[in-house]
């Protein structure tokens, strides 16, 4: 398997498709194959996710905090859209089509993908210290100086220079690390503790959670949060330079692009 | 051709043919050991058989959550009904005094119970959650007759492997595997918060299945089957709604 690093290639030789006008003096392996692959899969199923989570939520958009919850009793929110469902009071005054089934169908499909593609990462990050080498920050930049600069660096929008296309800034790699060790874990114990079934076997699921619908709840706000990382992580790769991100994540290789003296 | 792409091919080869065998035997045990569910073909095959096959090694004997009676939600929340049949009608007005439970497929003893009859038998009282795959859940009171106790008085062949059961509505059914259909929390209610079972609420008889969503429990009773192959039921899927998976413990 190719390994990230440095390879030295001949001048001029780039990217098949890319535009050649600038030479290239090397040409760096950004992404494994297996990172690139696992982050395709778990794009797909998360997209997947997000969609079939929508329409189950548009057929109970009240939430609750504790074990029960329904039309019967007080909502801790509810969200301002209509229901498919025609005896939530909504205040809209039309019911959207039940999508519930192909909904969960799709949901667990995806789910059961994205986790086990997850486990497979999480394997090789471990056995390669993928974590490690390209996650764990260094020291130095947890630092308060370290940590206001590299703020400061992103609310000046700047393009990040060829370091940032070679290797994550301190920013990235605590966002990368919450969203794999504490976002996935909490969407995926949240899902199950909904499971009537899980939860029979393991009842310490939901009952650390609160009760079924504090879990349906936290369920949705884990999502959101991971909503959020999507956009801002999507808004980055484009401020970063959109095709040479997506280039290196597909291809795995960066150019590195330095002018010929 | 070199020797290193030869090696390639071969170990290719030999990791595919390891792979379809490996998979072919997965499919044999899981078929041994009832790990497949009806709807397991398809384009959400593959999610819905993990669901199911994972659920029925994890969780085969472990029992529903029961709670006390302060977590009761008073007052239940009734769900949306289909609109009932003049035959509901009439037994209605009868007081449900007519209403029958039929009992035949692969038993010994084919048998139809009243509710006088089935109120006779042991009873089973469990304050269990009943949670909806839209979302929403009520704690309640289920006073029933296990399941397992009917099945026990027909006399079960042993080659049975599912339980179709059938609403007073001829287009609503459903069916259970038997690890479901025997375990102890499985029953037909009929009694609600120490009432007799509301309309509203599935009465005069519903099958209630504390581990799995609330559309597996099917309001209105009145038939129950047994058998060794959903294929001769509707499109073979396992229930009238096969929208929805067969397996709802998710």
């Amino acid at each position: 398997m190719a390994r990230p690093g440095s390879v030295q290639v001949p001048l001029g030789v780039g990217i098949p498709g890319s535009v050649s006008s600038v030479p290239f003096t090397s040409i760096i392996l950004r992404h494994s194959a297996l990172v690139r692959v696992t982050h395709w899969i778990i794009t797909l199923c998360f997209l997947a996710l997000l969609v079939s989570g929508i329409e189950i939520v548009i057929s109970h958009p009240r939430f609750y905090w504790g074990e029960n919850g329904n039309d019967l009793t007080p909502t801790l929110f509810k969200l301002p859209i209509p229901s498919s469902r025609a005896l939530v009071p909504t205040g809209y005054g039309y019911v959207l089509p039940d999508q519930n089934g192909w909904s969960r169908y799709l949901h667990f499909q995806a789910a059961w993908i994205a986790v086990l593609t997850g486990l497979v990462y999480m394997v090789f990050g471990f056995l390669t210290e993928h974590f490690r080498k390209n996650l764990l920050p260094a020291k130095a930049d947890l630092s308060w100086r370290g940590l206001s600069a590299a703020i400061a660096t992103h609310l000046r929008f700047e393009r990040p220079d060829q370091a940032g296309a070679e290797s994550y800034n301190v920013l990235q790699r605590s966002t990368y690390l919450f969203v794999i060790f504490v976002l996935f874990p909490l969407v995926i114990w949240t899902g199950l503790a909904m499971s009537p079934a899980f939860v029979s076997a393991v009842p310490a699921s939901v009952t650390l959670l609160g009760g079924r619908q504090s879990a349906r709840t936290l369920h949705f706000f884990v999502s959101l949060a991971l909503l959020l990382f999507l956009v801002v992580h999507v808004a980055m790769v484009c401020l970063a330079g959109f095709s040479s991100r997506m280039r290196a994540m597909i291809t795995g290789r960066v150019g590195t692009y330095t002018e010929r003296t | 051709m070199t020797d290193f792409s030869r090696r390639k091919l071969i170990v290719t080869g030999l990791a595919a043919t390891a792979g379809v065998t490996g998979l072919g035997v997965a499919t044999r045990l899981a078929q041994t050991y009832g790990l497949v569910p009806p709807d397991h073909g398809g384009i959400y095959g593959l999610g819905e058989t993990l669901n199911y096959a994972s659920q029925r090694l994890l969780t085969r004997h472990s029992l529903a959550r029961e709670f006390p009676q302060s977590q009761i939600s008073k007052p239940p929340f009734a769900n949306e009904i289909p609109p009932l049949n003049d035959v509901f009608k009439r037994l209605q007005a009868g007081g449900f005094a007519d209403w029958l439970l039929t009992v035949d497929g692969m038993v010994d003893r084919p048998a139809s119970f009243s509710l006088t009859q089935l109120r006779s038998y042991p009873s089973r009282s469990q304050i269990t959650q009943l949670a909806c795959e839209e979302g929403w859940s009520y704690i309640a009171e289920w006073v029933g007759v296990p399941l397992s106790h009917i099945l026990d008085v027909v006399g079960i062949h042993p080659q049975a492997r599912y339980i179709v059961y059938f609403s007073i509505d001829p287009d609503w059914w459903d069916s259970i595997d038997m690890a479901d259909a025997m375990h102890p929390q499985t029953f037909l209610a009929y009694g609600l918060n120490g009432n007799e079972l509301p309309v509203g609420n599935g009465g005069p008889l519903r099958m209630r299945l504390p581990r799995q969503l609330g559309y597996k429990s099917v309001k209105f009773v009145t038939h129950l089957t047994v058998t060794d192959s959903l294929k001769g039921f509707g499109k073979g899927l396992g229930s009238s709604d096969p929208d929805y998976a067969w397996y709802a413990g998710i």
